[in-house]
């Protein structure tokens, strides 16, 4: 097996749906993203967005929910190459994360990951760096978030 | 309802905004990753402790979240802003652990009237948050959308 085998580099991996209900929606939002298109059905009415929304910070956390629910690579497919099983890390950061269509209360979004490539890290000698592509689709398919995030791995 | 303090037009390049500061919690902390990344380093002190992140340490997702509430409270909650379309880039610098004081600020990067809504600007701005060492540990980079004071609904 190789590390491309392992990490499914190219394979969209599909990793389920989620409904976001007003409560979620106003919940998340009190704590994080106060606005008030993401708070109140009657003052999202009169803004750009007409209707109450998730915060694009929701949308993007329960993109990572349903990826470890999914669970990261390890859990799907037993590595079987040569040296140690390669070990998730944390994640160094994100690129071109975009937020294309509104996510109105009661949506049910899909959302999916890929695996674009692997590079060696000069600074850190044994680790990797791999890019998963995250994108979210609503119930009549449209495109409504993507981006490109970065996570470590020790691997040979 | 009163002006917005925070007008497209109050953006210049260059300027330099400070957003406040936020205590990270460990309850924080466990409860953003329980809903949403419920990995042992973002749940528990001992496995923090053992990984590469040297302690119970917030899901990066949590780290942009609270930089969020930072930008409303500091900004956002009384500006004219209408929404943004995404986050050029964002980079988790360094761990953000339990007990951690942050500190928010952003730079504006540029600005300009959008061609297809005049009432309408974009700001281009350049965050960071800092923690109590003085230690960057989150950057990003994103545009904004805000209207312009003369517009009839930034009243």
């Amino acid at each position: 097996m190789t590390l491309d085998e392992y990490f499914a580099i190219g394979r969209t991996i599909d990793l389920g749906s989620y409904t976001f209900d007003a409560d979620a929606i106003k919940a998340f939002a009190r704590r994080y993203d106060p606005q008030p298109f993401h708070l109140d059905e009657h003052a999202a009415a009169g803004s750009v967005f007409k209707k109450l929304c998730a915060s694009g910070w929701h949308t993007a956390a329960v993109w990572m929910k349903l990826n470890i629910a999914t669970g990261l690579a390890g859990s799907i497919v037993e590595w079987d190459g040569p040296g140690p099983r390669p070990v998730f890390g944390p994640s160094p950061g994100l690129r071109n994360l975009k937020w294309l269509k509104p996510v109105y209360a009661g949506e049910t979004v899909s959302y999916t990951r890929k695996a674009l490539n692997h590079r060696a890290l000069s600074k850190r000698p044994g680790w990797r760096v791999l890019t998963v592509s995250g994108e979210a689709f609503d119930s009549t398919g449209d495109k409504v978030m993507q981006f490109d995030s970065g996570v470590l791995v020790e691997a040979e | 309802m009163p002006a917005s303090k925070w007008a497209f037009e109050d953006f210049v390049a260059g300027a330099s905004i400070d957003l406040g500061t936020r205590k990270v919690t460990a309850e924080e902390i466990m409860a953003f990753a329980s809903e949403f990344d419920p990995q042992p380093m973002h749940l528990d002190e001992a496995a923090g402790k053992a990984s590469i992140l040297g302690g119970l340490s917030a899901s990066g997702w949590h780290t942009c979240a609270m930089f969020m509430r930072l930008l409303c409270d500091g900004m956002l909650l009384d500006s004219t802003c209408q929404g943004a379309p995404g986050i050029d880039y964002v980079k988790w610098k360094h761990p953000v652990l339990a007990g951690d004081k942050l500190t928010a600020r952003l730079k504006i990067i540029a600005t300009r009237i959008s061609r297809s809504r005049p009432a309408l600007g974009l700001v281009t701005l350049h965050s960071e948050m800092l923690n109590q060492h003085g230690v960057s540990v989150f950057e990003q980079e994103n545009t904004i959308m805000f209207l312009k004071r003369d517009s009839g609904a930034a009243a």
